[in-house]
């Protein structure tokens, strides 16, 4: 017993730095949030958000942070299944084809789909070698939403692959015996046993849809703002922390929905992505 | 026809993924400095890269920041995973709360709280705030990567050392650590793996005059690529890849040997 006491005292430092670099952070946002340039309590900073600039740039960000999300779901399931049902397979590998990726710089990998996409991109030259129609999305809200798959990809994959390759083989050779067809199948039993890998897809791939300011900056030609690109100049253009703050306040409340929502259908954190 | 048509979407989500990897290492080898002209082959870029100091310097500052905030968050993060484990369902349950904050909260608050925390304190922008806020999000992938490890491990093996007159640590080197080693190891190149990707809360915790291979990317954006970027993205990429595939077939071949 007295054991248990000291291992209890291991988690002190842990504790302490989650109270210095985590807690009161956050907290922080929150004071300067709700205070003026002057230290005094306001509203405005997050009342701020009903501007029509802000409302915009927040309207954009969660009808673009959605369609990606929906999309990924989409490109991603099929993907995990496959994976999923690949014998012998080396499981190690499967991870790191995702992970590879990230060794390469974030934002040199979003600057090679400009590359890719430009009206005289590589793409379009392509195209226009097969004389096919070429696509002129540089600079427009669906490259910002393409840039967001591709960097937010992984991420739905790797917990859907997660869950669907723990799934017990004899559950679905029951329901194929007890006469279900594949589709049957897939539809009674292996979609509602992934729910927790798609519920910590959907936060891990609509958390930063919604918040960056990068792809939008490099994709999107510096025209269309997000709430990220709001928030990324009060802070860094405009030094207004306060306001930077209030904004992200609002910003915060979608994050706790979705944090929410994955406490609840993912209790044993199941859907993790490690 | 089915197994071709998995085939087939595989390689179509692959070559979407690592499309932008071959334009990067193909960009590295051209002479012209525009993105969009080829300019003819040239390995020039790879030579210069090894005498630009400011890239050199950016370099380190990326691997030390990867390497040191991995190895500290695998320490607390590991030790924190142990007493998690002995603790009561609510202590547990907030503690694992609150280390799922950096992993589901976006990074851009992260990166501003982060900044706040060290403009409110008087805090020096530089190198060693850049270290703090990587180490607290990479603590979070350590604990989340050991304690499936520690959940399944048996305590008696812990218990039966102790009874034999091990004392605790010399237990928890012998016992404990090499049963959890495999998680925190993944957990340690996970770590690794987000700090060196990391921008974001790089861009708002670091002060002017240090950088990292991301922030100094992000400067020269406005500006034009310089294309010794590319030529070091390419040297970094190819050199993981190697290492992972000497990773997967060495033990393998060695497993053959003592097979026969």
């Amino acid at each position: 017993m007295k054991n248990n006491k000291f291992v209890k005292f291991l988690s002190v430092p842990y504790v302490l730095w989650a109270i210095a670099f985590i807690i009161i952070p956050l907290l922080m946002v929150f004071y300067y949030g709700l205070t003026d340039i002057n230290g005094k309590f306001t509203f405005s900073n997050v009342m701020a958000i009903t501007d029509p600039v802000h409302l915009k740039s927040l309207y954009i960000a969660l009808i673009l942070a959605l369609i990606s999300t929906v999309i990924c779901i989409l490109l991603a399931y099929p993907l995990a299944l496959i994976l999923a049902s690949i014998k012998n397979k080396n499981e190690h590998l499967i991870v790191f084809i995702f992970i590879l990726p990230m060794w390469m710089n974030f934002l040199l990998r979003t600057l090679a789909w400009q590359t890719l996409l430009e009206n005289d991109g590589i793409i379009n030259n392509v195209l226009s070698f097969f004389h096919l129609p070429t696509l002129h999305i540089i600079n427009t809200p669906a490259a910002i939403v393409f840039g967001m798959i591709y960097n937010f990809l992984p991420f739905m994959i790797l917990p859907l692959y997660n869950v669907i390759s723990k799934i017990d083989q004899n559950v679905l050779n029951a329901a194929r015996d007890l006469g279900a067809n594949y589709f049957q199948a897939l539809l009674k039993i292996t979609l509602p046993l992934s729910v927790p890998g798609i519920i910590s897809g959907i936060t891990m791939v609509f958390v930063p849809s919604l918040t960056t300011f990068v792809v939008s900056e490099m994709l999107g030609g510096s025209k269309i703002l997000l709430i990220g690109n709001v928030i990324e100049q009060e802070f860094t253009q405009n030094s207004n922390w306060n306001l930077g703050s209030g904004l992200s306040i609002v910003l915060m409340v979608f994050i706790v929905i979705s944090m929410v929502i994955t406490s609840i259908f993912d209790k044993e954190g199941e859907g993790n992505a490690i | 026809m089915k197994k071709a048509l998995k085939i087939l979407y595989s390689a179509l989500i692959f070559v979407f993924l690592y499309a932008p990897m071959v334009v990067l290492i193909v960009l590295s080898f051209n002479k012209s400095k525009s993105r969009a002209k080829w300019g003819g082959f040239t390995f020039d870029w790879y030579v210069k890269l090894f005498g630009d100091h400011i890239i050199m310097q950016a370099l380190i500052n990326t691997l030390l920041i990867a390497f040191i905030s991995a190895l500290v968050a695998c320490i607390i993060g590991t030790i924190a995973a142990l007493a998690m484990n002995k603790m009561g369902t609510l202590a547990k349950s907030t503690m694992l709360g609150v280390t799922n904050i950096p992993m589901l909260n976006a990074d851009i608050v992260t990166g501003i709280s982060l900044m706040l925390l060290f403009i409110f304190f008087r805090f020096k922008f530089g190198f060693v705030s850049i270290l703090l806020a990587h180490i607290t999000f990479n603590i979070s992938y350590v604990i989340l990567s050991v304690m499936p490890r520690i959940k399944n491990m048996n305590p008696s093996n812990y218990e039966a050392a102790l009874d034999l007159g091990a004392t605790p640590v010399y237990a928890f080197f012998k016992v404990i650590l090499p049963d959890i080693w495999p998680g925190v190891l993944s957990g340690f190149l996970m770590a690794f793996t987000m700090s060196l990707d990391d921008f974001i809360i790089t861009h708002f915790t670091k002060g002017a005059g240090v950088d990292t291979i991301s922030t100094k990317v992000y400067a020269q954006l406005k500006k034009g690529i310089d294309p010794k970027m590319y030529a070091l993205s390419t040297l970094i990429f190819i050199s993981v890849l190697v290492l992972l595939i000497l990773i997967n077939t060495l033990p393998a071949a060695g497993k053959k040997k003592k097979a026969k």
